[in-house]
């Protein structure tokens, strides 16, 4: 189960639906300084999930967050910075690692923006390389799985990734690895469902009518929902979470998201029309059932804002990576076997 | 004495009783079979997997992202070539995590020529190998190194990569290992798994053994000498042993064979004390394709520390560029070096004046 505790009803609960909205407007604000540093050359590349702040608070909160295989392994990719804000990481250590300096908690100033890592919490490096995590899952699960074999408490896997991801083979392989007979896997797959692949429309490449469905070829469970809707969002996954946590057995979520900035900056980072915000009909729901103002909603933004521009500032103030420890973590416990003839 | 897969089996089985090896496998790891070459017979923790490659790397790299220890078989390093992204994200989840995901897992994997393997049971890994930054390498040339240096990757905290040669892996050691019964049938009587319906709930008696790990990046002299030496690993040990001992007794000249064991890190201290007590003439002998070949590196290195130590040229033999290894016994020979081109180029080297 989840590490925390929420109402019976949450969308129904005024307090947290105002603390669900907080982190999405701080999520936003997030992905939309990161783009700005970018642009500004107060970082190097931004790829990031604006759009996706339903799909990833919801995740973030419902996680049961620890370290060691009683609690859920992250298996996330680079759209996945709200997960890890909802978990509690400050705003102040995704612009660290765009500003990739020494304190970048996630890889010390070594890797992109959204790459992150964190091992007290079990979330495990994500990679740029497109769903090699779906591969990696099952390693974590088959460990749970062996765990709850000797019928001992064990957190579940979720591994999440891309519609466009699921055309490699690893996607299926995780599909058959989770689905062994006699040793299925506690994994939660999801795919935040965009419709695009950088440019690529997934219509023109994808001829399976639903993504979700290729899971039933596998006996593996599987759904499709609405990742815009907070509540919607909350409730497949919730239901997904717990589904995997009872059973012990996978299930493939598909997630139907918007890409509010496009790809990346390698697709001009831009704002698009026409794909639906989650935060602004949230927003439209607070303010109907009367649980915030106007003014008490632009005050979220603000010190989304402001909180943006103090962990800017911070940022900026800290330095580099010293050049002298390049080869530091080549090797376990900074084992000495870096440059021949330097070190060994 | 133990063959090298017999050696392999007897380190896992320690490892998985003593050094906290959770889960081995790979394709056809698990019973009945226990491996093509049977290394895993009879082992507690083994299981069978997809014939999946990337399934196996990823599975092995999500273990120990975990915690745990595993050891992944990928079944000929021929095969192991689609999952060249995993073994790098693999090297570097340490550096990339800033030291918070080191990964301690082994993959192990036949290689190199030897058994007739045609195009996809002949290639060498080796080269590609010391690219893989983050990675420690070893290629034994016998039992009792295989058993040592098994143990010494299950113990690293880091990804090691153990390649065996897949000509050797049938072939018996020279030494016990240490535990190991002084009788062969007996030892076979134990650990091998007797075929047909006997198999069934056949289990292995393992003998007492002890730890006695090879150091990673350690070599040793397979053979002495004072007047050249060649520096080698794997298969290519025993050829220039066998040359090294003509040569002798032709009394062409005194010739030092080195086994590096490790390839990365490697016994850089071993090499220039042999190039310096071996009247300044070396040659590095490997079978993978010659083209960027990791003897190459070692070439450059020892140009760059040693020039003015050499007495001759120094000197390169590995496999020819070409495409894959032919089946007909003319074309492997022609691919892969042999004992008479190596015998050659020692002789040339011996009376090379400078």
């Amino acid at each position: 189960m989840s590490s925390r505790k929420f109402p019976a009803q949450p969308f129904k609960d005024k307090k947290f639906c105002i603390d669900f909205f907080k982190l999405m407007v701080r999520n936003r604000v997030l992905e939309e300084r990161l783009i700005k540093m970018a642009k500004s050359s107060d970082g190097f590349f931004w790829i990031g999930g604006p759009g996706e702040e339903s799909t990833n608070i919801s995740l973030g909160l419902l996680v049961n967050k620890g370290h060691g295989l009683k609690h859920d392994f992250l298996h996330l990719h680079y759209r996945s910075n709200g997960v890890l804000l909802a978990m509690g990481q400050p705003m102040l250590d995704f612009i660290r690692q765009m500003r990739c300096v020494s304190t970048d908690p996630f890889s010390g100033g070594r890797n992109f923006v959204s790459h992150v890592c964190r091992r007290d919490w079990n979330i495990v490096p994500v990679t740029s390389t497109i769903e090699t995590q779906f591969l990696m899952a099952p390693g974590t699960a088959r460990a749970q799985m062996k765990l709850r074999k000797q019928d001992k408490d064990s957190g579940i896997t979720v591994v999440i990734g891309g519609d466009a991801g699921t055309a490699e083979g690893d996607f299926a392989s995780c599909l058959i690895w989770s689905s062994r007979p006699g040793e299925e896997l506690p994994l939660l797959m999801i795919v935040t469902n965009n419709q695009y692949g950088i440019s690529t429309p997934a219509g023109t490449q994808h001829g399976e009518k639903h993504i979700a469905d290729r899971a039933k070829a596998f006996g593996i469970k599987c759904e499709r929902a609405d990742g815009v809707s907070p509540e919607k969002a909350w409730e497949a996954i919730s239901e997904a979470m717990e589904y995997v946590r009872e059973k012990g057995k996978p299930y493939l979520l598909e997630l139907m998201v918007s890409r509010l900035y496009g790809h990346s900056s390698s697709s001009g980072a831009n704002y698009i029309d026409g794909e639906e915000c989650p935060i602004k009909s949230f927003e439209k729901k607070l303010l109907k059932n009367e649980w915030l103002s106007k003014a008490q909603i632009e005050k979220v933004w603000n010190d989304a804002l402001e909180e943006a521009a103090t962990a800017v500032a911070t940022a900026r103030s800290e330095s580099w990576p010293d050049p002298s420890t390049v080869l530091d973590h080549s090797f376990a416990n900074n084992q000495k076997a870096g440059l021949p003839g330097r070190d060994f | 004495m133990a063959n090298m897969a017999q050696a392999i089996r007897l380190a896992l089985h320690y490892g998985e009783t003593h050094l906290g090896v959770t889960d081995i496998f790979g394709e056809d790891v698990g019973a009945p079979l226990g491996g093509v070459f049977t290394c895993t017979q009879g082992l507690k923790s083994t299981w069978n997997t997809p014939l999946d490659e990337r399934g196996i790397i990823g599975t092995a790299i999500g273990l120990a992202l975990a915690g745990g220890k595993p050891v992944a078989e990928i079944q000929f390093c021929d095969y192991i070539f689609n999952t060249i992204d995993l073994l790098k994200l693999a090297g570097n989840s340490c550096w990339s995590s800033n030291g918070q995901y080191p990964l301690s897992m082994v993959v192990m994997t036949p290689s190199g020529a030897g058994i007739h393997g045609s195009l996809y049971h002949s290639h060498s890994f080796d080269a590609w190998a010391t690219r893989l930054a983050g990675w420690k390498v070893v290629m034994p040339s016998n039992p009792a190194d295989a058993y040592g240096l098994m143990l010494a990757a299950i113990e690293d905290p880091n990804p090691v990569l153990f390649m065996a040669p897949k000509a050797l892996i049938r072939v018996k050691g020279e030494t016990l290992i240490a535990g190991e019964p002084a009788s062969e049938k007996e030892l076979k009587e134990m650990i091998d798994a007797p075929i047909g319906d006997a198999r069934k709930g056949w289990k292995p008696k393992w003998p007492k053994l002890e730890f006695t790990p090879v150091e990673l990046g350690k070599g040793s002299i397979a053979r002495d000498g004072s007047d050249a030496v060649v520096v080698t690993y794997g298969r290519h040990v025993h050829i220039a042993t066998k040359v090294a001992d003509e040569l002798a007794s032709e009394g062409r000249g005194s010739v030092r064979v080195v086994d590096l064991r490790s390839l990365y890190p490697y016994d850089w201290n071993l090499i220039s004390e042999s190039l310096r007590n071996c009247g300044g003439r070396i040659l590095f002998l490997n079978e993978d394709t010659e083209i960027t070949n990791f003897g190459e590196h070692l070439l450059r290195r020892t140009i760059e520390e040693h020039y003015y130590e050499l007495r001759a040229r120094p000197r390169l033999i590995a496999g020819r560029h070409v495409p894959g290894v032919g089946l007909a016994p003319p074309l492997e020979d022609a691919s892969i070096p042999q004992a008479a081109q190596i015998k050659e180029e020692l002789t040339a080297l011996l009376a090379e004046r400078t």
